[in-house]
């Protein structure tokens, strides 16, 4: 297949996908030009449906028409590719390790306590989903401590953002979203000071805020789907919640 | 201090000898990934068997504090958790810069391939077989397997683009797809015994049943994933400790 107008890189993503934003912030952070298409997240093209016939989902990263699926599998990719540019993994082999195993932490455990929240009612069970977020937040904040993995750095690469930062901070942005759609307390600069220091820290990278949505965009985004959410339409918007 | 009974493996030739532990239990595939892997590159271990039901083992609550699960590898100090980052661990840190004992292959778009399917692997097979394994209703007995078979199907046909003609997922040697799903190879021949279901049915699954034969024959893995009957004891015990325990 062509490269599409000659890139040999093309996104196929979603505006509010926090997993797109993952490879758009890598690809930036790498210098490397690519084109970006914009999809439907909730109805895949027959573009999505052919690179990616086993889930239909985004991203999908095209290198010379081939395609590499899973923001996370697309990042190690991308720094196998281009191992002489700036690179997102430390190189030795335990830091890999505890990149790799709090990238699966972040996807596995914190994305879906987060999108909890999004989707519980009030009462106990927005209780127990904020409480989650709070648990999974308390486990990170350690590792950013005494005798953590990642202790006493400013971001969880060292002085420079890293794969972990970039998957750990394409999708953090909900939590402030959801603090005010919400209207619960997620991220405490009190309980976790060096989590709310590291993510404050983060989203002032300029590659970062050329990559993230201005807030008020998501704001607006996640209150519709709430609004649709609370209107009982029986469509299953844990899906569409970005927290993916 | 933690209780646990400490097996060690039989010193091999040219082994790489350093102070690697792995928290397991020999039955359990994930745990099976990791000594696969270790065997692969040579490296001497000791696997120490734990308590995963509650009271869990203190070693591995205090080394794997987040998910509380086995296999951990315990190596120099750091615990390291997970099995698909443990293997990859596992290939970088006893790597001897050639790429002849690789586990995961050399081009990045293949490692990004395999990547993806061992992922796909931990995705839809674990939660079908389990509750295969333990569910009770025939209805939702033949969808548990409909799914399974779905799930082979399409790594049968995966084999086809990871193998590139060859013998194993990772061409002429076992590689990192091979371990992830081959160490899911006794856990699918107990569950078709004990349901009398054909899973890894040779006849629609004529690459999936001739490669598990290779995988199951070669070195590296002998003896480390076991056979249907292995199963059948432990969950036969397993049951008969649950019958015996007045309910709660």
């Amino acid at each position: 297949m062509d490269p599409a107008g000659g890139f040999d890189l093309e996104l196929l993503g979603s505006w509010a996908d926090s997993h797109t934003h993952r490879v758009q912030l890598a690809l930036k952070l790498k210098g490397l030009p690519f084109e970006y298409r914009e999809e439907d997240s909730l109805r895949p093209s027959a573009a999505v449906l052919l690179h990616n016939p086993v889930y239909g989902s985004l991203p999908v990263l095209l290198h010379r028409g081939r395609a590499l699926l899973h923001s996370v599998v697309i990042l190690q990719y991308l720094d196998e590719a281009w191992p002489s540019g700036r690179l997102l993994l430390p190189s030795d082999p335990c830091d890999r390790a505890a990149v790799r195993f709090w990238s699966h932490f972040a996807d596995d455990k914190l994305a879906p306590s987060v999108a909890a929240v999004f989707s519980s009612c009030p009462g106990d069970g927005r209780k127990a989903a904020v409480d989650q977020v709070h648990q999974n937040l308390k486990l990170l904040e350690r590792e950013l401590g005494g005798g953590g993995a990642f202790e006493g750095r400013r971001f969880f690469g060292g002085d420079e953002i890293g794969l972990l930062d970039v998957v750990l901070g394409c999708g953090s942005y909900w939590l402030a979203v959801f603090e005010e759609v919400m209207e619960v307390k997620l991220v405490d600069p009190e309980a976790f000071p060096r989590f709310h220091a590291w993510l404050r820290d983060f989203e002032e990278q300029r590659e970062v805020k050329e990559t993230i949505p201005p807030i008020d965009k998501l704001l607006e985004y996640a209150t519709a789907v709430r609004q649709m959410m609370l209107g009982g339409t029986g469509a299953d918007d844990d899906n569409v919640v970005a927290v993916n | 201090m933690y209780s646990a009974t400490g097996i060690n493996c039989t010193p091999m030739a040219g082994a790489v000898v350093e102070d690697v532990k792995v928290l397991g239990l020999p039955l359990i595939p994930f745990v099976i990934r990791v000594l696969i892997a270790l065997r692969l590159k040579r490296v001497e271990y000791e696997l120490v068997e734990v308590q995963i039901a509650e009271p869990k083992s203190e070693i591995l609550v205090k080394s794997n504090p987040v998910y509380k699960k086995i296999p951990v590898l315990l190596h120099r100090g750091k615990s390291i958790c997970e099995s698909a980052v443990i293997v990859q661990y596992i290939d970088e840190e006893w790597s001897d810069g050639s790429g002849s004992s690789s586990i995961l292959p050399a081009d990045p778009f293949d490692r990004a391939l395999v990547r993806f399917w061992a992922a796909y692997i931990d995705d839809k097979l674990p939660a079908p077989v389990r509750a295969l394994r333990w569910g009770t209703e025939a209805e939702k007995a033949a969808e548990l397997a409909g799914q399974i078979r779905q799930a082979l199907g399409l790594l049968e046909e995966a084999f086809v683009e990871c193998g590139k003609g060859k013998g194993f997922f990772g061409g002429d040697a076992v590689g990192y797809l091979d371990i992830a799903l081959g160490s899911c190879l006794g856990w699918i021949r107990a569950l078709e015994k004990a349901k009398s279901v054909k899973l890894l049915d040779a006849e629609k699954l004529p690459r999936l049943t001739g490669w598990a034969e290779r995988f199951l024959a070669e070195e590296s893995v002998k003896g480390l994933v076991p056979d249907a009957d292995e199963y059948q004891k432990f969950y036969a015990a397993a049951e008969a400790r649950t019958s015996a325990t007045p309910a709660a």
